[in-house]
């Protein structure tokens, strides 16, 4: 296969996950963890399904996904911020409800033809060599999701209320001192996280996997992207390639499959799921205390490379996320 | 505040927190109904199916009971690790393992020895097998900084491509290997049941055992509050000479090993297939995940709310038999029941904050 082909598919399958994880990336900034990607993605994409089907107007359903998405995540925010509860707590019952209520709704609209995202070149832009191909050829659902990441990239280190999300994840109580309302900002970031995960969920339905069924087959999605966002050190960018680098190991495994008929179908797409751990550990395990340990034993050059290699991967979450904070 | 005036405030409390937990309950059952008003169904014919679907016949009531077995197994495990601070998401893949340790060694040693030492020697397979997945989950959170919940999940999805492996390749039936599972053991390897009552006494006794033994450790031992200790605050605990690595490696491989033995049941006990397939773990540890949260971390509410989870849950498959509706509305009440509780704890405690000042 022309391997510019390859990566244009794969730039094509990307938006539902690159949605989510630049959704959450921002609601994490801002100290609350959405944990109910998993089941957000699914009512989402059901609901966007749905909408679009009898209005037949693909962004009405874009929209009211966004609105879908954007109703779990303020719920998850009225529990924790109003109402202090535990994040986790709400987010995993939020995550099964999602998805139960999902199957319900959805089930009179499974396997239905529906509406779908148009193809849409860019006239021109296309037939520059190599690069129009990959990034012009594709729809608009796509090209939103490249204007995302630097929409979000830009927000977050250009802005000045971006500039103050980060002070909301790591210090909120110096946040609160220089006159920020630590609360409403983290409502308004978790309601527009969660809109862009609501955004995720209708590019799966009206684009890269049109209609619905039970299931659905993008189970454990969610919990993928949640894993992006730590991958991605909680920055837009890196979290970006986090999510193309997952897509990208998804087309890997499909190819695998037909080059080996061998192997029993079945077991080919459950493959990117411990290859995330392992990534993860990459990630994590630089924290560890026995590492430092393991490392300052060993000899000076190789030691400095691996300290050095770790660092790079190596991310921390914002220091108050999914602590509350309490005005004394 | 005088004693009478306390008095007054300690009644109004009890009252309204009680109201708020009726009332929450009426809300997720409301919100239920009108999901199934906009689907066109009628919620009252649902609800009473549900319901006749769980206790309807004596064997309807057996299914829930041998249904409620691995959810009060898994309610069991889950109250170590939530009292010692964590988040054993990862429980599903402990069900599912150890329903693999006890299916391999039943495999390995059922036409060696007598029926019964087999069982017995599978449920330790089983035990064994969920505690070294949850002891994974806990070693990756010590040793390589991996969130527990994303450890856990992780480790899930491992278990259930092992098993889809195991199934199709290893251990396929002779002749096809298809994805319905392992060749079915014989009945001597199940476990046996009342006269007429398809229910084990035996996977009851074992269920009530394990909660009441959690239980009462968690209550009454030094254990229950060393681990408590380590669940409240880390620093405080490390300072008092608590190890908290100690504790985690073995809530995890608890709750593993209890998770494990609702595996083995579902791999030998009455409501099972009798073998192993993909998915055998059908969500249950998940669902004791929502039990012991609704039940506020108590033992003793477990039980009964186990048991009515078990009922919906069962209940809820004739929607998808006998009606056009989708089985799933019984996640639906349950994930509900636990949000409008959470809420209404939530409404609780800002209302006793105001009375405060």
């Amino acid at each position: 296969m022309d391997f510019s082909v390859l990566i244009a598919s794969v730039l094509a399958a990307s938006p539902p996950i690159l949605f989510a994880v630049l959704g959450e990336t921002i609601t994490e900034k801002a100290g609350v963890i959405n944990l109910s990607l998993d089941g957000s993605l699914l009512l989402t994409a059901m609901a966007g399904f749905i909408v679009a089907l009898h209005s037949d107007s693909i962004i009405a359903g874009f929209l009211a996904s966004m609105a879908v998405g954007a109703f779990i995540a303020l719920i998850i925010a009225f529990m924790s911020l109003t109402l202090h509860q535990p994040q986790v707590a709400t987010g995993f019952v939020l995550t099964l409800l999602s998805r139960d209520l999902a199957y319900v709704l959805g089930n009179p609209y499974a396997h239905l033809p529906g509406p779908q995202v148009a193809h849409t070149p860019v006239p021109g832009l296309k037939d520059i060599p190599l690069v129009g191909p990959i990034l012009f050829d594709q729809n608009p659902v796509v090209y939103l999701s490249f204007l995302a990441i630097v929409v979000v990239w830009a927000y977050m280190f250009e802005t000045r209320p971006g500039l103050k999300l980060q002070g909301l994840g790591e210090r909120p109580a110096a946040a609160f001192v220089r006159g920020v309302n630590v609360t409403a900002m983290r409502y308004v970031h978790t309601l527009v996280g969660g809109a862009l995960v609501g955004l995720g969920g209708a590019s799966f339905s009206l684009m890269v996997k049109p209609g619905w069924a039970r299931p659905y087959g993008v189970e454990g999605t969610g919990w993928i992207a949640l894993a992006i966002v730590i991958f991605g050190g909680w920055k837009p960018i890196r979290a970006a390639l986090g999510a193309y680098f997952f897509v990208a190991l998804q087309t890997a495994v499909n190819l695998l499959q037909s080059a080996m008929p061998n192997v029993p179908t079945q077991l080919f797409p459950t493959l990117p799921f411990p290859l995330m751990i392992l990534t993860l550990l990459l990630v994590t395990i630089g924290n560890a205390e026995w590492m430092s340990r393991v490392l300052s034993r060993l000899p000076e050059g190789m030691q400095r490379c691996l300290i050095r290699t770790l660092k790079t991967l190596q991310t921390s979450p914002p220091a108050s996320l999914g602590v509350l904070f309490k005005k004394e | 505040m005088n004693p009478s005036e306390e008095k007054d405030l300690n009644n109004w409390l009890i009252r309204s927190n009680t109201i708020l937990q009726i009332a929450a309950i009426l809300f997720a059952l409301v919100f239920s109904a009108v999901i199934l008003l906009m689907l066109g169904a009628s919620p009252l014919d649902a609800f009473s199916l549900i319901l006749s679907g769980a206790f309807g016949s004596s064997s309807k009531l057996a299914y829930v009971m041998t249904a409620w077995v691995p959810v009060l197994l898994c309610s069991a495990g889950l109250l170590v690790t939530f009292t010692a601070g964590l988040w054993n998401i990862g429980i599903e893949g402990q069900v599912v393992m150890g329903a693999v340790f006890a299916t391999g060694l039943m495999q390995m040693l059922q036409d060696s020895f007598p029926p019964a030492v087999v069982l017995i020697l599978a449920a330790f397979a089983g035990l064994l097998g969920g505690a070294l997945w949850g002891m994974f989950a806990g070693g990756l959170r010590l040793y390589g900084n991996v969130n527990e919940i994303f450890g856990g999940l992780g480790l899930n999805f491992i278990a259930g491509s092992l098993t889809v492996y195991l199934v199709l390749g290893p251990w396929k039936r002779p002749g096809i290997g298809s994805t319905s599972g392992t060749q079915p053991f014989p009945p001597s390897l199940w476990l046996p049941t009342f006269k007429g009552f398809q229910v084990s006494p035996i996977e009851i006794l074992l269920g009530l055992m394990a909660i009441i033994l959690v239980g009462s450790a968690l209550r009454g031992t030094h254990f229950g509050l060393r681990l408590r200790a380590v669940g409240k605050n880390l620093r405080a605990a490390f300072l008092k000479g608590i190890s908290v690595e100690k504790h985690t490696l073995l809530a995890f491989g608890l709750c593993g090993a209890l998770a494990g033995l609702a595996g083995w049941v579902l791999v030998v006990g009455t409501s099972s297939r009798h073998n192993l397939f993909p998915l055998i773990s059908s969500g249950y540890g998940f669902l004791a995940i929502l039990v012991v949260l609704l039940a506020n971390l108590s033992a003793m509410w477990s039980v009964p709310i186990s048991f009515f989870f078990a009922a919906i849950s069962m209940g809820s498959l004739q929607l998808a038999l006998q009606r056009q509706l989708d089985s799933s509305l019984g996640g639906v009440i349950q994930g509900m029941l636990l949000l409008s509780i959470l809420v209404a704890k939530g409404l609780q405690s800002r209302l006793l904050f105001r009375r405060e000042r």
